[in-house]
């Protein structure tokens, strides 16, 4: 059903593929407004979440989507059990494969890590977010909502803010976008652009008035605590000044825009309490998209094909 | 590859003759005689002698690298001054410097003596490079005088740059007593930070950390300004940017003292090959951008660069075959030499072979002050015949180094090493 066996990333991924998982995500949304949310589409079906690194909201999207579809699940969190006792990477991921699943979630710390994966195991490959590389599902979901509010995402004018250089979600938005006919502008510190951003087929806009101006939806970023007071920022408060998005600044402009959030939020930092629970905010509606998108994803990679010996 | 005793009468029959230094490319016969040199051109032979028929290869002066890790002594495991000398025979390499950044490293006359005494027992010749610092550590000079007296042949603490100014004057300074190069791995730490690649187009989107050419550039700018300064003499290694190209280009112009290397990976690979994450591809400095690519090629064009040198640097699989972030960065690369170079600089830019091969050969020897005039009667043989045009896969069974990161395999390359000759013996590589 889609052409590529994994999903590693959204550069080069093609278009009709995205299109077929946001309209799939669409029908699970509806799944999940039942009162028994659950299909048995992946009964028998063995998916481990192999999470080198921790991410709670991920992890959490991603079992719910495999739980609705009733596949089997396991987690596996290697920050806490074998990579500190000196396992290599090749190793985990052989004992995985050893164990007769049928696709592997995985989260890791290092750009490249899933399509290395794709190296040692027979398995589909998911990548739930490498470094600062990719983060794919993500990027379906942000789209999916974005399709969800507007109707379509040809010609949408989309505004990335904040830490776009340490960011997989911007990257894999960025390419996601960018295929589907969507503008994009990137708004953050110059020192948190990546370099040759350009190239990327976005604009660079360091003025957040202008972008809020232009748009017609802004992703808020997360801006990590610990990139301040270093050598890329100054402050909190400096960067709220410059790129916050605050009711004050928000309400200066006439046109409503529609606000998203990858989460978690650092309210009162990149984003006010009172934006983030505003009506303008999808921020909710992208966590319930993401289980649906998730589901969308996980059903067409592992559920599409019929199994030998099926009749 | 097959190692035998060079017979008393050796005659290399109805090659073509390459002499580097004179500069010509002759058919010509060259008759070995006890080891040495006793004839070239036309060659009457007497019957006893062991004809080796060179019809369509090339006859020249063997290879000489002066910048290889052979990890010996401490990292036995990745390669050793024997398994070295086997990957070099391979490649057509019959003379190595062997960088210090050993464990421990090469940073006293006694580790220059070892280093010495254990090439003694080697089938190619190995010469030492001494550490600039003690340790490496960029703190305390070594004792450089006596370093030489034990053999070394020149000053590195390659693998890491001197990064304090101060005392990089100082060791160019204290150098200039000795006439020999200093050679300093230039990046600049800071501006490399965690940097894994070279920061452009490519990087951005694999999501790789990154460092800019001037981390190389600035640093060989210092350098160079440092051996104006002082009268001293310094060997730019494994140049890879544009800027460093312009760099000692400009400055070569009014400074004898200055000579500079460029590796055939930097020549033969750009950043957009390590879109596969492939970690034999991490090396120290980045491959870089086809616009950096083609600079060199100009650089070795126009004479910017003297030598080829292939920082051959052995890893063990375990370490390479881990993330992109935790792999060490170097790959091998004596083996694949002279089929990557032949091919992007002879082949494909038009160099003419009889530069290329001066890069290979007398160059070097120049730099590191060794004997040139391989040809001349009298002279223990030291040669390599290779086929210019072969065209090969380059293979896993094609290494004979103790490591097998090389980004090459599955490449094809044009030229290939078939005979090497050193030390009284003769090395050929059997092809199927
Ligand atoms: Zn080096």
């Amino acid at each position: 059903m889609l052409q590529q066996k994994h999903l590693l990333g959204l550069a080069g991924y093609p278009g009709e593929d995205i299109q077929t998982i946001i309209d799939t995500a669409f029908t699970f949304r509806e799944v999940l407004d039942r009162p028994i949310k659950k299909v048995p589409s992946l009964q028998g079906k063995t998916i481990v979440n192999l999470f080198f690194e921790n991410s709670t909201r991920t992890r959490i999207s991603f079992e719910l989507a495999q739980k609705r579809l009733s596949a089997d699940t396991v987690n596996f969190s290697a920050s806490t059990s074998s990579l500190k006792k000196g396992e290599t990477f090749k190793d985990t991921a052989q004992n995985i494969e050893a164990m007769k699943i049928d696709a592997v979630v995985m989260r890791h710390p290092t750009p490249g890590a899933p399509l290395h994966l794709t190296d040692h195991i027979d398995s589909i490959v998911i990548n739930a977010g490498d470094g600062t590389h990719e983060h794919p599902t993500q990027a379906i979901l942000d789209m999916t909502s974005l399709h969800e509010k507007f109707g379509y995402l040809k010609g949408l004018k989309v505004g990335i803010i904040g830490d776009i250089a340490h960011s997989r979600v911007a990257l894999s938005n960025i390419h996601g976008l960018k295929t589907m006919g969507a503008e994009v502008t990137l708004c953050g510190p110059s020192t948190l652009i990546p370099p040759f951003a350009e190239e990327l087929g976005v604009s660079v806009n360091y003025n957040v008035d202008e972008v809020i101006e232009w748009a017609d939806a802004l992703n808020v970023l997360r801006i990590q605590r610990e990139r301040m007071g270093g050598g890329l920022l100054p402050s909190v408060r400096e960067y709220r000044n410059l790129f916050g998005i605050t009711t004050d600044r928000l309400s200066m402009h006439k046109k409503e825009i529609v606000i998203m959030h990858p989460g978690p939020m650092n309210r009162g930092v990149e984003i006010d309490s009172s934006v983030a629970d505003s009506d303008q905010a999808i921020i909710l509606d992208q966590v319930l998209n993401g289980v649906a998108s998730r589901m969308a994803i996980l059903y067409l990679l592992l559920g599409g094909k019929q199994e030998e010996g099926d009749s | 590859m097959k190692t035998t005793k060079l017979k008393k009468q050796v005659l290399l029959k109805g090659g073509m003759i390459l002499d580097p230094i004179n500069e010509f490319l002759k058919k010509g016969d060259v008759l070995i005689e006890n080891g040495t040199i006793k004839s070239t051109g036309k060659v009457t032979p007497s019957k006893s002698v062991d004809i080796i028929d060179c019809s369509g290869l090339i006859v020249t002066h063997g290879f000489c690298d002066i910048h290889v890790h052979f990890r010996e002594p401490g990292r036995e495991d990745k390669e050793t001054l024997d398994s070295g000398s086997m990957a070099a025979l391979a490649g057509g390499f019959t003379r190595v410097c062997v960088m210090p950044n050993t464990e421990p490293p090469l940073d006293s006359p006694e580790s220059i003596r070892y280093t010495i005494d254990r090439a003694e027992e080697c089938p190619i010749h190995i010469h030492p490079i001494g550490a600039i610092t003690k340790g490496q550590d960029g703190k305390e000079l070594t004792e450089m005088g006596v370093m030489l007296s034990e053999g070394a042949v020149a000053f590195s603490d390659d693998g890491l740059p001197v990064t304090d100014s101060g005392m990089m004057r100082n060791a160019l300074e204290y150098a200039t007593m000795f006439d020999v190069p200093v050679i300093n791995h230039a990046e600049d730490l800071c501006l490399k930070k965690d940097g894994v690649m070279h920061e452009g187009k490519v990087s951005t989107h694999l999501g790789l950390p990154a460092s800019p050419s001037i981390t190389e550039s600035n640093m060989v700018h210092r350098d160079l300004a440092l051996t104006e300064l002082t009268g001293g003499r310094l060997h730019v290694p494994h140049v890879s940017s544009a800027k460093s190209t312009d760099h000692i280009r400009q400055m070569k112009k009014s400074n004898k003292n200055i000579t500079a290397e460029v590796t055939p990976h930097h020549l033969f690979f750009t950043d957009e090959d390590l879109t596969s994450y492939n970690t034999n591809l991490k090396v120290a400095p980045p491959i870089r951008t086809r616009t950096d690519q083609e600079a060199l090629i100009h650089g070795v064009k126009d004479g910017t660069f003297d030598c080829i040198a292939t920082d051959h640097a052995p890893h063990t699989v375990e370490e390479k075959e881990g993330t992109f972030d935790l792999a060490p960065f170097g790959m091998i690369g004596l083996e694949s030499c002279l089929g990557a170079v032949n091919r992007v600089l002879v082949k494909e830019n038009k160099i003419d072979l009889t530069r290329l091969v001066q890069m290979l050969t007398v160059n070097p020897r120049r730099i590191m002050g060794f004997e040139t005039d391989l040809l001349a009667e009298g002279s223990p043989a030291e040669l390599v015949i290779f086929d210019p045009n072969k065209k090969w896969t380059f293979h896993k069974n094609d290494i004979r180094s103790r490591s097998q990161n090389s980004p090459y395999l599955g490449e094809e390359l044009i030229g290939r090493p078939l005979i090497t000759i050193v030390k009284g013996h003769i090395t050929s590589l059997e092809l199927d």
